[in-house]
């Protein structure tokens, strides 16, 4: 098998971009949509998580029934409910740009697991926790606030590391709605250039470094904050 | 508007026309990659448990590439790949089957791995004390408890391939979400087409995993 890389530096027909640059654009446009979702997921997934654990009976029901309307779907549906159903059910939403649809349409699928992630960590955390909180006296939120989730958040970091991961490669999914990411350049280049081992290459490298930069990122993080005595700590 | 919608497209003919094709192939190869998966996965987690290298090595090198890559990119590989590995061109619907199976392989293996590990180690000894060989030992002893161990999981695992099989909407192969696109078109009449797919699959899946969840308090072996 031959492999022949110069057409990267090559232009795609409009004068100035090569398909190296478009690569690397592409590239930009996966972060962006893959960051700015996670975003999203980890406030809205933090939020659910913990109204998951509260004692109040209907908003931990109301908190389960979100994670369990955006885990049964699949994500390519839920992507199709933003970019063709809901801008045609609701009319101001018509001019909304579809990256944007995209990132609510992945963030809100990742939210969910956030969520189960988080009610995992918080309740993996002993009773005493809780009640040691309220017998100083503390209201339900400063439970929250200062002795479950600072530990809670402590001990999902290993999931959410591979939450992170996943929506890195969940965002390929973008490319059915015509988000320009890299997985729609790869099937463009590909068709185009007829040199799809080459792009298909470049694309899964580019994805491949992106989710070890992440799997790092986390790490640094759970290193910086991890607590002496506890979960990976030093004893 | 939401009074705008209107489902009255939807009748038997609709779904005998468009719908049935396409769901019999999301159920085929859902079936088709659990199963072959599950057979392949376990194969890998025991190379990976072998602690021989040159069966460990590339076996955890497979799963872990599997897991590093979006599923769509590997939909998008075989597809490219198989026609140029076997010299002839070859369907859709066929490129996904064998992408599903060797893509959740990756996946099931790891499954497998933990289950093989969750199995006390007295009982391989226990094998080898009556005189059962490697072989025996796993097939007759530790796979049976893996297996129950890991049923739940297996299964929530394969939840999440049905989901994924409307991916192959990549290669433009017919599943069930294709189907429900083409009759959406067919009948001008795509939000609601999208809607009622959202409803179908979530019905499915939800159900499914709720039984997997009764499943689970129900075969725990109590230790």
């Amino acid at each position: 098998m031959h492999l022949e890389w110069g057409f990267f530096l090559r232009d795609i027909g409009d004068g100035e971009t090569t398909y190296l640059s478009w690569l690397l654009s592409a590239w930009g446009w996966t972060l962006a949509v893959a960051g700015c979702a996670w975003v999203l997921a980890l406030l809205l997934g933090s939020v659910v998580g913990t109204l998951r654990t509260m004692q109040v009976t209907w908003v931990a029901s109301l908190a389960n029934a979100w994670v369990e309307l955006f885990r049964n779907i699949p994500l390519l549906v839920q992507i199709f409910l933003w970019y063709h159903v809901i801008p045609s059910l609701i009319p101001p939403l018509r001019d909304v740009p579809s990256f944007v649809l995209v990132v609510f349409g992945l963030g809100l699928f990742t939210s969910s697991r956030v969520a189960e992630q988080v009610r995992a960590g918080i309740q993996s955390l002993p009773h005493g926790q809780r009640h040691a909180g309220m017998a100083l006296g503390l209201t339900t939120a400063q439970t929250y606030r200062y002795v479950l989730l600072p530990m809670a958040f402590r001990i999902v970091i290993p999931p959410l590391t591979s939450e992170a991961m996943n929506i890195i490669k969940n965002s390929s999914v973008a490319f059915a709605v015509s988000i320009s990411e890299l997985t729609l350049f790869a099937m463009q280049a590909q068709e185009e250039t007829s040199r799809g081992i080459e792009v298909y290459l470049a694309v899964t490298t580019l994805y491949i470094i992106t989710a070890m930069t992440i799997n790092r990122l986390m790490a640094l993080i759970e290193k910086r904050v991890r607590v002496p005595g506890y979960v990976g700590g030093d004893r | 508007m939401i009074g705008n919608l209107d489902l009255s497209f939807f009748n038997w003919e609709l779904v005998s026309n468009f719908l049935a094709k396409g769901f019999w192939f999301s159920i085929q190869l859902t079936l088709i990659a659990m199963a072959g998966g599950i057979v392949f996965g376990t194969a890998l987690a025991l190379c990976r448990l072998s602690g021989r290298p040159w069966l460990a090595l590339p076996a955890a090198t497979y799963v872990n590439t599997m897991r590093s890559i979006p599923l769509v990119m590997v939909i998008l590989w075989f597809f490219l790949l198989i026609p140029f590995l076997i010299g002839r061109s070859m369907g859709a619907e066929l490129s996904a089957l064998i992408t599903f199976t060797l893509f959740e392989a990756a996946y099931y293996s790891e499954i497998m791995r933990a289950g093989i590990q969750s199995v006390a180690r007295g009982q391989v000894y226990a094998g080898y004390a009556l005189g059962l060989t490697y072989g025996q030992t796993m097939r007759l002893i530790v796979l049976p408890q893996a297996f129950r161990n890991m049923l739940p999981v297996l299964l929530t695992q394969t939840i999440i391939l049905f989901q994924d099989t409307s991916l192959v909407y990549a290669i433009g192969a017919y599943d069930l979400l294709k189907g429900f696109e083409v009759a959406g078109k067919n009948f001008n009449r795509p939000v609601e087409a999208y809607l009622l797919a959202a409803v179908v699959y979530f019905v499915i899946c939800f159900s499914l995993s709720s039984v997997v969840k009764k499943l689970q308090t129900r075969i725990a072996i109590i230790s």
